[in-house]
């Protein structure tokens, strides 16, 4: 069938100039028009290709400016990173490409770990399921010894706004996507409880919200999490970008257990 | 209360002190600023993870935000990335730095959800190109090639994730052999980059877009060490 396709194309190409040979060869008069008519029209063609996005063009001239901007400008940085890396924080962003924190929080190289993924979820403990994230976390709390664990949920979340819209009886039409936002339902099952009086897009915006404190909650399912909450090593926070009114929310998971 | 009891039982042995040898006193005093000046400096210099994300914000909306209200105002609709793009979650490697991508240019997954990605990427953005960029000293690529020949591994996750990409190690191990541990990860660095643009194509609209050519997939490695920056494309096609 492909290649019945691209038989076809090349054949149309033909058949045009042919049909066009062949009006010409009757109408010799319009010979002058026909020409000045393909000139302009190759013309349009060639500010076609032009135009076009050039993936290659794009990718090669980001890294010429980052060498340019960046990496021969502060020798000493680089020079340091290229020994090793001592981030403070791990953060957990949503794949969204409106929302990397190398911009959003201004990040430089060096400054912070970054697991990205649809709706910045984290799933509990699993290791057959979710090695991908628990190898991020462990790599970054055991080997690393960051500070700072950050998970990051914004406005218009595609991924929340695809949970909030599962179907009540559960039944799912992607091959993925579902399947894992489902790792917040509980948040889902919140909101629609407390915010039954909102409307979808309102339930939508407190639904990034709750995620973000159950993927916190999710972190503490991980025992070397835990244990660095509990002897304070490290620190748990949840942030909001909402990047409709421009703003930006941080706050704290608080975890301890003391005596009565 | 063991901290207080300790720092109160400081205090009392040093007034005890005192009250026997009060010419001490002056000298105890310019002390106890001295101590006091340098623990300010210290508390003054410790990382406070707070005011570096309030102040990371605070110079995204000045610098980008509020300069580019065009940009931000037709983000806030919607996105429409030309690239998916896989990078690893080093801090040193962020494409957002090292290719320059401005909000909006390309959507990014590092370490998880992999399909519900690529899924979302390719059938509802519509992405026209994936990248794959691997890099320089990558631990991860590091711990597959010291993964012992016996298969045995000593952490919870990490050597199960980077199993992912063991055919790339036993590629190198066979074909560059001779060449020192240091070097072998390098090569795997970028064999893993090619296993992975593989893999890809087991997802089936990544398939059917890379036949139909909507869709590119190409790899790339990024050395910090030397400042370069590789890319390379993955052709695949069905010809009679």
């Amino acid at each position: 069938n492909f290649q019945k396709e691209e038989m076809a194309k090349g054949s149309s190409y033909e058949d045009a100039i042919a049909g066009l040979k062949k009006l010409l060869s009757e109408k010799a008069d319009l010979e002058g028009v026909a020409a000045a008519k393909i000139k302009q029209l190759t013309a349009e063609l060639e500010a076609t290709a032009a135009n076009k996005f050039n993936p290659v063009q794009r990718i090669e001239a980001g890294f010429a400016h980052f060498k340019k901007e960046k990496y021969e400008k502060y020798p000493a940085l680089f020079g340091e990173l290229s020994k090793g890396q001592s981030p403070k924080f791990l953060v957990f962003a949503c794949s969204d490409s409106r929302v990397c924190p190398s911009h959003v929080l201004d990040f430089q190289p060096g400054e912070a770990f970054m697991v990205r993924n649809i709706a910045n979820m984290v799933p509990a403990y699993d290791q057959t399921k979710h090695s991908g994230v628990g190898a991020a976390i462990e790599y970054a709390v055991l080997h690393l010894k960051v500070e700072n664990i950050v998970v990051i949920g914004h406005s218009l979340c595609g991924g929340i706004k695809g949970l909030m819209s599962i179907a009540e009886d559960g039944s799912t039409t992607s091959e993925f996507i579902e399947n894992w936002v489902k790792i917040c339902m509980s948040a889902k099952n919140k909101v629609k409880a407390e915010f039954d009086g909102l409307d979808f897009v309102e339930q939508c915006k407190n639904c990034e919200k709750e995620a973000v404190n159950v993927s916190l909650g999710n972190l503490l399912t991980y025992p070397f999490v835990r244990e660095g909450a509990l002897k304070k090593t490290l620190s748990l926070k949840g942030g909001h970008y909402d990047f409709v009114h421009g703003v930006f929310e941080l706050w704290n998971l608080d975890f301890g257990i003391t005596s009565v």
